[in-house]
């Protein structure tokens, strides 16, 4: 193979004339982790109520979790980008349609909301698990002592549940991150995104994303170190996160 | 207190759980409700507070009609202590926090208030010393002495026991026991499924015996052990006071 090795291109100007190729990475590393964050945040958030509504004992209520579980997680997440992006505004009346076409940063919000959404069904199985596992008296001393549903679940089941899953929930954290890269196919400029523009400009493709593999790596390792602690500070004496 | 009846419940369309049960519990009375696993006797304790819905006949508590959809169940549960088989203490929560919990959400008692409360009641119970832990860390009587006054935080006009010491080592059970002498000489209103007949032969006023969902016997606790009426009865005291 005759490959031009070149490892001080990091630091070489980049073709746009705004930085180095360095500065280029290290922008789509800050859009991963933006993107990463507000689609956690989206998974964690739908994720919990749909996996609550599963974990009821209405029929209705547990019918909805299941068609939106299976709706999002029996769909390839490059197909609900494409769905979201592409589809979407042409189902909807002209109008609106017109306006989503036009958002600004349409791409950040698409693949923020699309990888949400299709992580949200994770989260959701996860959490009826850990509320499943939990005894069924728990729920019985909390209605027993007057507690309403709500706050049955608030106080007494959601927290245990969630301690129960946050291993699995790390993975899905992750798992949340690594994703993000599929919406450089809806013209998301992220990580992905910059290693393959910086190859595309200066021909070193090895470099680029040996560095995007590091970065990636290196949130990661973030998120595991942060999660450890978070299971930590939870434990209970007692219990599988316990000490 | 509590009016039961002729009250049926079934489990799905064909398994009837508890057949035409009609009994009371005046004020300050303690009923010990016995009978073979299966009986029903659990089912029917939960029915006075309403954890276990039933089809037909009725429950009344205080004056308040339990199977009356336009009963504030969770108001009317705060009333009535509940004490579960496996304690079903809150993992997470300290056990003082246990104490609270339903203080603070369901009374609304300011906490300074609720730990006082707290205070007072794991002194009677002689776990003092245990505030600060977390459940797991204690034994089961203690678990279960706790689980006791937790209920009675909440001031509880009646007390519910379902099987308070079955699943508890025999030299922990004295310790469980005990504090529900202390409460029966004090006067509270009581029903307790067990199995102690000890207990029941102490402090009872009445025992239920109980087979196959329906309600056999209920007498004066004198005549119950004195000579039950039923073979049914009789067969079952042979066989627990044979040894």
């Amino acid at each position: 193979m005759n490959y031009n090795w070149n490892w001080h291109i990091f630091f070489e100007p980049n073709p746009t004339g705004a930085g180095t190729y360095l500065d280029m990475l290290v922008a789509g590393l800050l859009l991963t982790i933006k993107t990463a964050l507000l689609a956690w945040v989206i998974a964690l958030i739908f994720g919990t109520i749909i996996g609550i509504l599963r974990s009821l004992p209405s029929r209705t209520a547990s019918w909805i979790g299941f068609c939106y579980v299976e709706f999002f997680r029996n769909m390839p997440l490059l197909v609900q980008l494409f769905l979201w992006f592409f589809v979407l505004p042409e189902l909807l009346p002209r109008a609106a349609g017109l306006w989503l076409k036009q958002l600004p940063n349409a791409p950040f919000w698409t693949a923020a909301i699309g990888v949400g959404l299709f992580m949200s069904a994770r989260v959701a199985v996860q959490l009826a698990a850990g509320i499943g596992s939990l005894p069924r008296g728990q729920k019985n001393a909390a209605t027993a002592l007057g507690l309403t549903t709500a706050q049955g679940y608030r106080y007494v089941l959601l927290p245990m549940a969630f301690r129960i899953i946050l291993p699995p929930l790390t993975s899905e954290f992750l798992n949340t991150i690594k994703n993000t890269s599929v919406a450089i196919t809806i013209g998301l400029i992220e990580l992905t995104g910059q290693a393959r523009a910086m190859q595309e400009f200066s021909f070193q493709v090895f470099e680029a994303f040996t560095a995007a593999t590091v970065m990636y790596l290196a949130i990661n390792i973030v998120v595991v170190t942060g999660m450890r602690f978070l299971e930590r500070s939870l434990a209970i004496p007692g219990y599988i996160t316990g000490k | 207190m509590i009016e039961i009846s002729h009250v049926n419940k079934w489990y799905g369309p064909s398994f009837q759980v508890l057949k035409d049960c009609t009994t009371s519990v005046a004020k300050g009375e303690v009923v010990v409700v016995c009978g073979p696993s299966g009986s029903g006797k659990s089912t029917l304790i939960k029915c006075v507070n309403a954890l276990e819905p039933f089809q037909e006949g009725q429950i009344i508590l205080d004056g308040i009609k339990v199977n009356d959809p336009k009963t504030d169940l969770p108001k009317l549960r705060a009333r009535v202590g509940m004490v579960f088989q496996h304690f079903e203490l809150f993992p997470h929560l300290r056990i003082i926090e246990n104490l609270c919990l339903a203080q603070e959400k369901v009374l609304g008692r300011s906490h300074d208030e609720a730990v006082a409360k707290g205070d007072k009641l794991l002194e009677r119970v002689g776990l003092t010393v245990h505030a600060n832990k977390y459940p797991a860390e204690l034994s089961g009587g203690q678990q279960q002495r706790v689980a006791i006054a937790r209920a009675l935080a909440m001031d509880p006009i009646a007390m519910l026991f379902d099987e308070p010491t079955s699943a508890l080592d025999p030299e922990m059970i004295s310790e469980v026991l005990d504090v529900m002498v202390d409460l029966a000489h004090e006067g509270m209103t009581m029903m307790v499924v067990t199995h102690e007949m000890g207990f029941a032969s102490k402090v009872a006023h009445r025992v239920i015996f109980m087979d196959k969902g329906e309600i056999v016997e209920d007498a004066l606790k004198t005549d119950f052990f004195g000579s039950p009426r039923s073979e049914r009865a009789q067969k079952f005291l042979s066989k627990i006071l044979s040894h």
